[in-house]
């Protein structure tokens, strides 16, 4: 038997990691997700709009992504600001909300 | 009462035209009045998995522009009583099943049929949204790959949102799942998604699983819809699938790999 294992196929099995995979790409932009990836673009144009308001930053100073951890949804925010004297983005603010 | 069903998917190629054509004619056979609509324009392919491609004069697209009536461009199954066939146009372009259109079409077939199967194309643009437009049943066709799955997901998202159900406050659309070349043996091994796996995922109750076959290739190779197999293995998962949508209780078969004797490899396909 173990000289006839040598000719088998060693790696492990794949259909756990297809599962693995559909779950965080359907969570993401499924209709399962309460934010689907158009919602999310929404959201961050409307952020972006609401931090220009008090400080001057770039389109892609804000990030907005949505994992899943387990039964839970979890929505990051990420808005680099400016530093105050020369204007280059410095200080991370991550946000992170349920 | 008529009741709509499509058979949709988002991917192409997992089985919506074989999976249409016998669901209509597993209905038939049970003595409903059904007709199958094709409304794939420009890749019409249903005619050919019934066998009537030959006798296809006038198509849906003529009925809308009003060239011909539905009697002219309906096709009478000729081993089924009950089974008729609206062919797809082969040349228009595929703005041509308009809204109106369409639903004076389902309008008429409601007078005269039971059921009516419209089998969608693939995609999520125009033909796929009119064809799930005025379902009350969408059966969701689905192969256990990455692709597949996450094309059915989208595709449940534009019935939840989009259908005319959805838009005008009704129940929504009952969708079920039909899990189509599945393969037992490559799930035990572990290189294929399980059942299980699919309905976590899609959230949806299950209507049918149809094993992967070698009849599904030959019943397409003579034009007969592959339920009328009644020995294959595709064909009896789809006579449970139909039995099991009008309400019988039915028991999944082919889920495990059941080693074939002798006996069973030479008379069974």
């Amino acid at each position: 038997m173990r000289f006839l294992d040598m000719f088998r196929d060693q790696r492990a099995p794949s259909a756990s990691k297809a599962k693995e995979r559909l779950q965080i790409i359907v969570a993401r932009e499924g209709r399962n997700s309460a934010l689907s990836s158009d919602y999310l673009q929404r959201m961050q144009q409307e952020l972006l709009a609401v931090v220009r308001k008090y400080v001057a930053i770039e389109q892609d100073h804000i990030k907005v992504n949505l994992d899943r951890e387990g039964d839970y949804e979890v929505l990051e925010v990420n808005i680099t600001l400016p530093d105050a004297n020369t204007g280059k983005p410095v200080h991370k603010t991550p946000t992170r909300a349920r | 009462m008529a009741r709509v069903i499509v058979v949709t998917s988002g991917k192409g190629g997992v089985g919506k035209t074989t999976t249409s054509a016998s669901f209509a004619a597993g209905l038939a056979q049970r003595d409903f009045k059904t007709v199958v609509v094709d409304f794939d324009v420009g890749l019409r392919n249903l005619d050919l998995i019934m066998g009537c491609e030959r006798r296809v004069v006038y198509d849906f697209v003529n009925v809308i522009n009003g060239e011909a009536n539905l009697n002219q461009a309906l096709i009478k199954d000729k081993r089924l009583n009950n089974l008729y066939i609206l062919p797809a146009s082969q040349t228009r372009d595929k703005e041509a099943l308009t809204h109106e259109g369409v639903e004076a079409v389902i309008g008429e077939l409601k007078q005269r049929f039971d059921y009516i199967v419209c089998d969608s194309p693939a995609g999520i643009e125009h033909g796929a949204h009119i064809a799930m437009y005025f379902a009350d049943d969408a059966l969701i066709t689905t192969n256990p790959e990455v692709s597949s799955v996450r094309d059915s997901d989208r595709i449940l998202g534009l019935i939840a949102s989009r259908s005319r159900r959805a838009i005008h406050d009704e129940e929504p659309v009952q969708e079920l799942l039909v899990l189509t070349r599945y393969s037992p043996e490559r799930v035990e091994r572990g290189d294929m998604l399980a059942l299980d796996d699919v309905l976590e995922i899609l959230g949806i109750p299950l209507l049918g699983v149809i094993p992967e076959s070698q009849s599904v290739l030959l019943a397409s190779n003579e034009g007969v819809p592959v339920i009328m197999n009644e020995r294959s293995d595709a064909g009896s998962a789809y006579g449970d699938m139909v039995a099991r949508y009008l309400g019988e209780d039915r028991p999944h078969r082919f889920l495990t790999n059941e080693r074939k004797n002798l006996f069973q490899r030479l008379f069974k396909r």
